[in-house]
């Protein structure tokens, strides 16, 4: 067949194609839709046809044009994170974690181990915060949590803006660690364990030195409410990066490329947990932690509830099935 | 030499000497992609952080009226903007942040569709290890090297920067009258053909009667004659129109 009455043949055809493309990348309800993966289909084979004849560049061209614009609107991925948030929170989430139980064992034992490590060591020899913290910022943080100041350096009693001011900037600068945690786990894995431990040994710095020169009670009744969801967001981040770095050292028996596609796809879904603990941490640090007038001992009991609520989420959420799945 | 017999009608075209990456759908079509090099990519890149320094400037002037709960907002908007903004835009505008829809690029899958929310993710959080250890000089490295031009975010999402596709138009054939060619042409030499003619409007003259006089011999026509017997053959194989 000659290509002209080919073209003539099937031009009405592919204009009516033409127009339910561009009211599907609209993302209009386009009328007809139901014959839609047919009329794919059917370009699909006059497209082989136009080659196979050897039909003008121009045609074979247009036609790839629409059979490439028909192709994604009808094999599009199904997102698996905007769908079921739901049930994302309530079982996926702490299922993904104990699946990569390696990974977060490794992570919070890199996190926590230098955390509770270098905050005793500094205990016990005090000169050792300064190898790590430059001495005016130590006594920047002494000012900020001396019992003696009010609260926290600031005025008795925050007002609502100010806490606005503290919950926007919590999101920003944890969820920033956060990410860069996860992703500089790229490099073999070296860069997640660079921040965790450097994170740990940091947090731990600090905590030992209050706590040695008799500010604990400041210090561990601000932190302790919103750090169960915060340093377990860390550690879970920096699982995630591990996660990658190892798909990189140990692929099995996939090429390291396809192996880092698959990692990468399952710690994704990690981070967008670690996102949700540092929301849920940056609302208790600026409403909760902040707030003076409940007692430390109020404080350290809704802390330590907190982290239980965390580490029973985290182990035992999503063992049985439910109907919300 | 030329070759003048006749191939097999079922032998596939060679393939080009070029950067296009091919996907093959399930319905056994080879559709090819041109993947977008450092250069461009840099560039759009470029549009992109100026545009997010607009927008975050004039954010900063409107919340600084606002006050304590404007530095708030603020730091939310930092974050916001500064992670969000790549992500936001490439899936809900269909893959094109504004600095790639200036550059007529836009971001897929590997396999050709639409890019969602966990490959964007992917590819923009790992941004940071690209930027390292300053400029994007891992990821230019990265992308340098990569027969598809990805950089480390691209290879962990499994994504690809590639060229939109723009509208074509029908290109004006040469006047002609039809004719059979002396002898039965290939596949490859058919396509030749037909883009030579569809081509011509694009060519100087002096350089369509320098390529058409390359083939007067085995068309046996004087060399002047070459152009319009080329053209007549196009027009034979176009059919009538």
């Amino acid at each position: 067949m000659k290509q002209s009455l080919f073209e003539n043949r099937h031009k009405a055809e592919w204009a009516r194609f033409s127009l339910m493309l561009e009211q599907l990348e609209r993302g209009k309800e386009a009328s007809g839709i139901a014959s839609f993966p047919k009329d794919y289909r059917r370009l699909c084979q006059q497209l082989a046809l136009a080659q196979e004849r050897g039909y003008s560049s121009f045609l074979i061209d247009s036609l790839q044009q629409q059979v490439l614009r028909g192709h994604q609107q009808l094999y599009r991925h199904r997102s698996r994170l905007g769908a079921n948030i739901l049930s994302f929170i309530l079982a996926g989430f702490p299922r993904l974690v104990r699946e990569q139980w390696r990974f977060v064992l490794a992570a919070g034992l890199m996190f926590f181990g230098s955390l509770i490590g270098f905050a005793l060591l500094v205990y016990l020899f005090p000169d050792l915060v300064y190898n790590l913290i430059p001495a005016e910022q130590v006594s920047e943080m002494q000012s900020m949590y001396d019992p003696v100041a009010g609260h926290l350096g600031r005025s008795a009693e925050r007002a609502a803006s100010e806490d606005w001011v503290m919950f926007g900037y919590y999101i920003m600068h944890n969820i920033g660690i956060a990410f860069q945690t996860f992703a500089s786990g790229l490099l073999f894995g070296l860069g997640s364990a660079f921040f965790l431990l450097f994170n740990g040994l940091m947090i731990g710095a600090v905590a030992g030195h209050l706590t040695h020169i008799g500010f604990g009670q400041t210090f561990w009744s601000f932190v302790i409410g919103h750090g169960a969801f915060e340093l377990s967001a860390i550690a879970l981040a920096g699982a995630a990066g591990l996660q990658l770095g190892w798909a990189l050292i140990a692929p099995g028996r996939l090429p390291r490329a396809e192996a880092l596609r698959l990692a990468a796809r399952k710690s994704v879904l990690l981070i967008c947990g670690v996102m949700l603990f540092l929301l849920i941490a940056a609302f208790i640090e600026a409403y909760w932690s902040s707030m003076t007038a409940p007692a430390p001992t109020t404080k350290y009991l809704v802390g330590a509830v907190l982290w239980l609520l965390v580490a029973t989420y985290l182990l035992f959420a999503g063992r049985t099935r439910h109907a919300p799945e | 030499m030329l070759e003048t017999t006749a191939l097999p009608r079922k032998a596939t075209l060679p393939p080009p000497l070029d950067t296009r990456y091919q996907v093959e759908t399930p319905e056994g079509i080879d559709l090819p992609l041109r993947p977008a090099g450092l250069m461009v990519r840099a560039l759009a890149f470029s549009i992109d952080l100026g545009l997010r320094g607009l927008i975050l400037g004039v954010l900063f002037i409107v919340l600084a009226f606002l006050g304590k709960l404007g530095a708030g907002l603020g730091s939310i908007l930092l974050f916001g903007v500064s992670w969000w903004y790549m992500v936001l835009f490439e899936v809900l505008n269909q893959g094109r942040s504004p600095g790639k829809q200036w550059m007529g690029l836009r971001v897929v899958h590997d396999d050709g569709t639409p890019i969602g929310w966990s490959a964007s993710l992917i590819r923009n959080l790992l941004r940071f290890v690209d930027m390292l250890p300053f400029g994007y000089f891992l990821g230019a490295i990265s992308c340098l090297q990569h027969p598809h031009f990805k950089r480390l975010g691209d290879l962990a999402a499994g994504t690809l920067v590639i060229y939109r596709e723009q509208p074509l138009t029908r290109p004006q054939l040469p006047d002609a009258q039809p004719r059979r060619p002396a002898f039965a042409l290939t596949l490859p030499e058919q396509r030749a053909v037909l883009g030579f003619a569809e081509r011509q409007g694009e060519l100087s003259e002096a350089r369509s009667h320098e390529l058409a006089s390359i083939l007067a011999q085995p068309l046996q026509v004087p060399a002047p004659r070459a152009v319009a017997e080329l053209n007549a053959i196009a027009r034979g194989l176009l059919g009538p129109a």
